[in-house]
């Protein structure tokens, strides 16, 4: 605690004088995309200063990599004499950026609780700023931790096997789908009461998606409406969509096309829902 | 004449039950403070967040400077600044980014925000504190931040809501000073408070609110006019002595007295002249006074009177202060018109 602040001295500046009108047209656009970039700042200054985002951000997505490569790796064989490092990338990818989300709830919510969306109401920003600034943010964020785990996965083993323009595919694939999965926590942050809340309501919703999925094992050992669930759902389809990718398409049943598809189509459909819904709930906050 | 800010009949009701604002209006002078008194609930908040265009009013009319709140938000937004009770920055931020933060949104350049931050950093005491997060400020940093970041943007209307709940005396009147200076400079405040005394240093009008309605409005010495010019408080030994210095006092004063613990409590006209026919009276009937003062009625008195319950901040006192006055209770008898009464 500092001690030494007490002493408020005035100089000039303290006189009030009007700030720049709000514009109409497409300097009104420059203006969205500042805010939205200011907000995006402010996000990523934060994550760097709260110590569980920086666990769930660093430390975490390389001790799941090395986990599951040394402890869970030796018990469970891929398909077609693939490597277990191989065949888990995809799906640790999803499950990482999943998770990631959930601090997305959690920030917006924490935001709301504390005040400061009060107070952004009242400056003359884009009300669209805090939401694609949050998102941004966050899909940046995202950025982070799939390189850095591209970087361990390839220390312990992780060798491209459909080379890189098929690996980029399936990276680009994972981050639209948890930028479109973001909008979805977005929601939850803003219909939480508060970020405990957020994060409770987040984690059943996410839990049985990433964990009933081809993520981690091969679908043979599920029984078969597990299975069907598994494939069905939208995790499972994107998953299987970047395997297709970045493995080959000999690896996952059915054409890569195909695959890819079905996962766009999901991340897409969950766009279109989750973004107005959010929109719409903060719009409607009082 | 435009006024800084204008409330016309503001009404707003919260899921249908909670009735916030029952039609309150004011007017806020330019280049002056206007005082929002009133206890916890009584509305001042969503007064003050109707008029900062956060919240949209059921009916009625906000005016800033001439710009309408709800059609004109917009407008209203890059005039005002707000500072609310619970310090509303950021606190994984430094004070610096804070600044800087809430400086781009109002879209000023940014070598202007910076030179604008470090100024401000300096004017609030802040500049050894400005490159920490906000998690190690204390309470009164935090505040003294937030307020800053008000005036970022030199807002020529600045919103106040309650700046000094919960700080200790010594920040209080490091706020105040603040206040005051901002309006040397041509600013125009809307402060809301719970504390009388706060309002009385530092506003030119007050608007008394209590259930969501302005019971009372006028400058703080009118407000108190409406009680007598002065009280006279008369300390005795013990509260027996003080209820026979109330009988022998009865019609002495403007209005009846009233006893508070072992002390009389004495609305009059004319104090100096009064005190000495209190005097007298009381050594004639051998009544030595512990405690004797003249006072100004203070603005509690004038709650009191309006509402008949004393303020929050007070209230843990208000169990052994009882009351007088038109429409208060009594918890000790007064006797009027016997100024002879209780002697022997």
């Amino acid at each position: 605690m500092s001690t030494t602040t007490t002493a408020i001295t005035y100089e000039a500046g303290l006189a009030p004088a009007a700030g720049p009108a709000m514009p109409r047209g497409a300097a009104r656009l420059g203006w969205a995309v500042a805010d939205a970039l200011t907000i995006t700042k402010r996000n990523l200054i934060a994550y760097t200063r709260i110590p569980e985002s920086l666990f769930f951000s660093t430390l975490q997505p390389i001790m799941f990599v090395l986990l599951f490569r040394y402890v869970f790796g030796g018990a469970i064989h891929p398909p077609l004499g693939l490597t277990y490092i191989d065949f888990l990338m995809a799906g640790i990818f999803i499950q990482s950026v999943g998770f990631g989300g959930i601090g997305t709830a959690v920030g917006l919510s924490e935001d709301l609780q504390k005040g400061l969306i009060e107070r952004f109401r009242a400056l003359p920003m884009a009300r669209s700023a805090v939401l694609a600034g949050r998102t941004t943010a966050d899909l940046v964020r995202n950025v982070f931790v799939l390189l850095l785990m591209t970087g361990v996965g390839a220390l312990v083993g992780f060798n491209f096997p459909n080379g890189a323009p098929g690996f980029i595919a399936a990276s680009a694939l994972a981050l639209f789908f948890a930028y479109a999965l973001l909008w979805g926590f977005a929601v939850i942050g803003l219909a939480a009461s508060n970020s405990e809340t957020a994060q409770v309501m987040a984690f059943p919703i996410l839990f049985p998606l990433i964990f009933a999925s081809p993520a981690f094992v091969p679908l043979t050992s599920m029984p078969g409406w597990l299975r069907w669930f598994a494939t069905n759902q939208p995790i499972g389809a994107v998953i299987n969509a970047m395997r297709s990718l970045m493995l080959g398409a000999r690896y996952v049943p059915g054409s890569t096309s195909g695959h890819v598809l079905v996962a766009l189509a999901w991340c897409v459909g969950l766009l279109l829902v989750f973004a107005p819904l959010a929109v719409w709930r903060y719009r409607r906050i009082s | 004449m435009t006024h800084a800010i204008e409330a016309h009949d503001l009404r707003k009701t919260f899921g249908g039950e909670v009735r916030a604002l029952d039609g309150v209006s004011f007017a806020v002078e330019e280049g002056t403070i206007f005082g929002l008194l009133g206890p916890n609930g009584a509305g001042k908040t969503t007064a003050v967040r109707i008029l900062t265009t956060i919240l949209a009013p059921d009916s009625g009319t906000g005016l800033v400077l001439g710009h309408d709140v709800v059609a004109q938000a917009d407008r209203v937004r890059t005039l005002i600044g707000l500072a609310g009770q619970y310090a509303a920055v950021d606190e994984n931020l430094t004070g610096r980014e804070n600044l800087t933060m809430v400086g781009r949104l109002n879209h000023l350049a940014r070598d202007v925000v910076a030179k604008r931050a470090t100024e401000l950093l300096e004017q609030f005491g802040l500049s050894d504190a400005g490159d920490r997060p906000l998690k190690t400020y204390s309470g009164g940093m935090r505040r003294r931040l937030d307020v800053a970041a008000a005036l970022v943007a030199r807002p020529k209307v600045l919103f106040l809501d309650e700046p000094t709940t919960g700080l200790d005396p010594h920040s209080r009147v490091d706020v105040w000073g603040m206040i005051d200076h901002l309006v040397e400079e041509g600013t125009s405040v809307l402060l809301t408070t719970q504390y009388l005394e706060e309002a009385d240093t530092l506003a030119r009008d007050i608007a008394v609110v209590d259930h969501g309605r302005v019971i009372a409005e006028g400058t703080p010495a009118q407000l108190k006019a409406d009680l007598g010019a002065t009280v006279l408080d008369v300390g005795l030994a013990d509260p027996e002595l003080a209820r026979r210095a109330a009988s022998i006092l009865g019609s002495v004063g403007a209005k009846s007295p009233t006893v508070v613990g072992s002390t009389v409590e004495l609305p009059v006209d004319d104090g100096p002249r009064i005190a000495i026919e209190v005097l007298r009276l009381l050594d004639q009937n051998a009544l030595v006074p512990t405690t004797f003062r003249i006072r100004e009625p203070s603005l509690d008195d004038v709650f009191m009177a309006l509402t008949g319950k004393r303020t929050e901040a007070d209230e843990e006192e208000a169990t052994s202060i009882p009351t007088n006055g038109r429409h208060r209770r009594r918890r000790e008898p007064s006797v009027a018109g016997t100024s002879d009464g209780g002697a022997r």
